[in-house]
């Protein structure tokens, strides 16, 4: 029996080992990093206390960053779960060439997000504006992507042109699992649709959707590649993204530890809409 | 019964709404089979000429075939690696969440999923340099790290729905921890490790923010890097930019096109478990 017992921690060896090295390790010495004034490549670096954390409150750079990032995640986490519980739907119901157009609606979630940015850009640069200024429209016509305000609408298109795809197949996934029956006796009641789907459909859903809400969200929290591909976090810094700061900053900008700092206080960020989030959506689980 | 017959206004809006995921693709499509003069008449008409030149160019501009094995070699590997690694300690897990160990190992994993990648950036690009794994090696390595958190959750919840009956009779006959899993557990988790291949396969073969951070030797760079690096010598040539994007689209799409129904079955499967 002992030998049993040595085997199962064996087993757990390789992992544990290398989710320390790669994971824990670095994590710990990132909160290190964060109290220090290390630049990222000088041999020297003093302590400076909590004085990164005193002044990313006070940077203006590392606010605007937080409220693209914020905003972008909110709208983006909105439509990728209304569109797709509707295209769900849509593809749920009778049908013709079903297998055919599940498949398509899925393909976005194949392709590299980067280079499907690339491919919006030269839509956004050169085939919009055409078709613009058929229209009419000057708005229209002209790249949204150079447009300091109108920026991140761009890249929310872009995120949820892909996001759609994997939400989808979760929330179809969810309406297989619902009985048949329970449709055929609303309809012998009398029920429209309407009613069917707000007292049938979605309170049965309610855990494709909770799991949906809070996976858009992880994503959109982290938008990295399509900002790279498609603005590259401008107009000036109009669409830069927490996570494009921490890189562009700690790599390029001598701002390693001031970065690791804005690190630890976006993991401190992320934990706290985590836990709301499933609180949130577990409770109206329960209620429903 | 009304419902039986189809839902043409259904099918009509699905069909609009599936024109818009195509229509970037057809341009991609396109516009890598143009050249200058046609693209310069209509953006949108089908090109006339077939100009595969633009493909022969970017193969040769970009070293295809370097960053396509590359890609593959760090797909394949990471694949093959996670599934072996994760799917162990999973079991191990699984068949002792009495023991303290275990269960504090369980969350000490899964907690994980609350910290992504780019919250600890910064200090793993600073590890795995001083350790001299900025190369391929080291980002397979960072692949089956990353992945743990999610297919460790995943891997649990499966095993613990698998009935101990199989394994005690196993241990009676006297077969091995060991033995046990390799001859029982791994094949019976065949279904749930589709869905982790598949999704391991997809994210690794498209990430983009791994390989720009870790490797350091262009001969090394994936894919998508290598798409990023020419941008800038891509800007005055879209023909030969999208012919390079459709060539490292290509090899996912045309395995989506024989393994749809597979890949989305596998992944349907693990979202219902």
């Amino acid at each position: 029996m002992a030998k049993r017992r040595i085997a199962f921690y064996l087993m757990t060896i390789p992992a544990l080992v290398l989710f320390f090295v790669f994971h824990t390790f670095p994590a710990i010495r990132g909160i290190y990093y964060s109290f220090t004034n290390w630049d990222g490549f000088s041999d020297n670096f003093d302590f400076v206390g909590f004085k990164n954390y005193a002044n990313i409150f006070k940077d203006e750079n590392v606010l605007n960053s937080y409220l693209f990032t914020f905003k972008y995640a909110i709208v983006v986490t909105i439509l990728i779960n209304v569109l797709s519980l509707l295209i769900a739907l849509g593809l749920n119901a009778k049908i013709k060439f079903k297998n055919f157009f599940r498949g398509v609606y899925f393909l976005p979630n194949i392709l590299s997000v980067l280079i499907v940015g690339f491919i919006f850009n030269y839509i956004f640069a050169n085939v919009l504006p055409v078709l613009g200024s058929k229209l009419g429209s000057s708005f229209l016509s002209s790249n949204i992507l150079g447009n300091e305000n109108w920026a991140w609408i761009g890249i929310v298109i872009v995120g949820v042109w892909q996001g759609i795809a994997f939400n989808t197949i979760l929330y179809l996934a969810g309406l297989q699992t619902i009985p048949k029956d329970l449709y055929e006796a609303s309809s012998l009641d009398g029920a429209s649709r309407w009613r069917e789907f707000w007292s049938i459909t979605f309170p049965l859903l309610a855990s494709f959707f909770t799991i949906n809400m809070v996976l858009a969200m992880k994503g959109a929290l982290m938008v990295f590649d399509q900002i790279v591909a498609l603005t590259g976090g401008g107009p000036g810094r109009a669409t830069q993204s927490i996570s494009l700061l921490i890189y562009t900053g700690g790599f390029q900008g001598g701002e390693f530890a001031y970065q690791s700092a804005n690190a630890v206080i976006y993991f401190i960020v992320i934990i706290v809409i985590s836990v709301l989030q499933l609180k949130f959506l577990q409770k109206r689980e329960m209620e429903m | 019964m009304m419902r039986k017959s189809t839902n043409w206004p259904v099918t009509a809006l699905i069909a609009l709404g599936s024109l818009l995921i195509l229509f970037p693709l057809y341009i991609t499509v396109s516009i890598a089979l143009k050249n200058p003069e046609e693209m310069a008449r209509s953006l949108f008409a089908l090109p006339t000429g077939l100009h595969f030149e633009n493909f022969k160019n970017a193969i040769e501009a970009t070293d295809f075939f370097t960053a396509f094995k590359n890609s593959a070699v760090v797909t394949a590997v990471s694949v093959l690696f996670i599934l072996l690694t994760n799917s162990m300690v999973s079991y191990a897990i699984a068949r002792n969440m009495n023991k303290k160990f275990f269960k504090g190992l369980y969350f000490y994993f899964i907690s994980a999923m609350f910290i992504p990648f780019q919250i600890i950036m910064l200090p793993v690009v600073k590890e795995t340099t001083d350790l001299n794994m900025n190369n391929i090696p080291g980002l397979i390595v960072l692949y089956v790290v990353y992945g743990l958190a999610f297919n460790v959750f995943v891997y649990v919840g499966y095993i613990r729905s698998i009935p101990y009956e199989l394994e005690e009779a196993a241990t009676v006959d006297g077969a091995s921890t060991w033995g046990t899993f390799w001859r029982i557990i791994f094949p019976l988790l065949a279904p749930i490790n589709a869905t982790i291949g598949i999704l391991s396969c997809l994210s690794s073969w498209n990430d983009f923010l791994l390989p720009l951070v870790l490797l350091g030797d262009q001969d090394s760079y994936t894919l998508p890097l290598v798409q990023y690096v020419f941008q800038g010598q891509f800007s005055t040539d879209f023909n030969l930019a999208f012919a390079s994007y459709l060539l490292a689209l290509a090899p996912m799409v045309i395995v989506y096109l024989f393994a749809q129904k597979w890949i989305i079955n596998g992944i349907t499967q693990g979202a219902i478990k």
